[in-house]
């Protein structure tokens, strides 16, 4: 058996998952990554999107809005502002983040940042759309 | 000397207050709970995010000029007091002491001629200082009473992030009290802005020789970061406050049960000699009538 990766999601509000585990894919901000142990130190954001996670066949999808992955020879930890399980979303948990994009995107003082903003509501947008089809 | 029933009266009145400060001190035991939970899964967050930072910036310092949320904008001569309370009363000194380390540092700093502006998070803080800086108060945020979420955090950093942004001041310094615990709660004080990161405590990951790779690069990384860091540090705040005010509402309303069962005993008292009176009094009205035939 391969060595195991250790796995830490972290938000704000609680530890959602601390565990041992084959592999992690990650909506890392320049790309898909998947991790598996003994992966590389790397720092790197994270857009919004899904994250899964595969231990002995079997996978769990978690969303993330936003965050922020470290992989250390300790393992890999994610710390998302805003993070739950896939099953069991709530249409209703999102309007305020949609609400939220969208305020930023109209008072985003410079072109960069209004790029930026739109780009964060583009990704928001596409998660919501494949969480609940439309 | 009060009459019987008005004595009557106000044993019904204490009592009843008794019975509602018991209720509130049981309330607050029971929030207490939870409030600590919160800060206890919250933690991890905290730590990660500034061990993240510590390193991020270590080694940022070495390269060019950095960040103005890093590195501060050169000047100190503007301040900003971020003053983290409660919106409710009856919390014995919670809020009051918060808002008077607040003030004493204010004065400290304006006695120097630097300027000084108030956002307050919780409406008690700002009752307390209402009468001396109205006028420098920016906003008043309302914490709410089921417990801080992190939107509430999100809600209050953007502002502070946005007055930074509008070159509003040079330094942000947040006021909350620490939860020590149930008696003790720490009024304290962090700098947010610039972020005061301390060096990681000397304790460095052995990445076996290897790099960090950074994706994207370190800059960019800390731009996302030190706004979060910012939103991090006030829900670390909300939620060490919502923890201190419990306790202290619980020790306020433990002592005010026991006064007002003191207060009980002495009107009982009270009650019970002057309608020993009475009735004496009627006893000799009664007998020395009887002897008068």
């Amino acid at each position: 058996m391969a060595d195991k990766l250790k796995f830490n999601l972290v938000s704000p509000e609680q530890l959602l998952v601390s565990a041992d585990v084959d592999m992690v894919t990650l909506p890392g901000s320049e790309g898909e990554m998947g991790v598996l142990a003994n992966h590389a130190p790397l720092m790197s954001t994270l857009k919004s999107g899904f994250l899964s996670v595969s231990n002995d066949s079997a996978e769990t999808k978690y969303y993330v809005l936003g965050g922020f992955a470290e992989v250390n020879p300790e393992g890999l930890t994610v710390l998302a502002e805003h993070a739950g399980e896939v099953d069991g979303a709530q249409r209703s948990d999102f309007d305020r983040h949609i609400k939220a994009a969208e305020r930023k995107v109209e008072t985003a003082p410079d072109d960069d940042s209004r790029q930026d903003a739109e780009q964060a509501q583009e990704h928001l947008n596409a998660l919501v759309s494949e969480l609940f089809g439309g | 000397m009060p009459s019987l029933k008005e004595l009557r009266n106000r044993i019904a009145s204490v009592q009843a207050t008794q019975k509602i400060t018991r209720a509130m001190q049981m309330v607050a035991a029971a929030k207490l709970r939870r409030a600590q939970e919160r800060v206890e899964q919250s933690r991890p967050y905290t730590e990660r995010m500034a061990s993240v930072i510590a390193n991020l910036s270590a080694s940022m310092s070495a390269q060019e000029g950095g960040l103005p949320m890093l590195v501060g904008t050169g000047s100190d001569q503007r301040h900003l007091f971020v003053v983290a309370t409660a919106d409710r009363g009856l919390a014995g000194a919670f809020s009051s002491s918060i808002a008077r380390a607040a003030r004493d540092k204010a004065q400290i700093l304006q006695r120097d001629g630097k300027e000084v502006k108030f956002l307050f998070l919780g409406k008690k803080g700002f009752d307390v200082l209402k009468r001396l800086y109205e006028s420098q108060t920016v906003e008043v945020f309302e914490v709410g009473t089921s417990g801080p979420t992190f939107a509430d955090a999100e809600l209050m950093s953007a502002k502070i992030a946005e007055l930074f942004d509008a070159g509003e001041f040079d330094v942000a310094t947040l006021f909350f009290g620490k939860f020590v615990s149930v008696i003790t709660q720490d009024p304290t004080q962090i700098q947010m802005i610039p972020a005061a990161v301390e060096g990681g405590d000397g304790e460095t990951l052995d990445l076996g020789g290897a790099a960090y790779d950074y994706e994207p690069d370190e800059s960019e990384i800390l731009k996302e970061l030190l706004p979060r860091y910012v939103t991090t540090q006030v829900f670390g705040a909300l939620l060490e406050n919502a923890a201190s005010e419990q306790g202290a509402r619980m020790t306020a309303m433990d002592n005010a049960t026991r006064n007002a069962g003191e207060m009980i005993d002495s009107l009982t008292l009270t009650y019970n000699r002057s309608r020993q009176a009475q009735i004496t009094k009627e006893l000799i009205e009664i007998i020395s009538g009887a002897e008068a035939i």
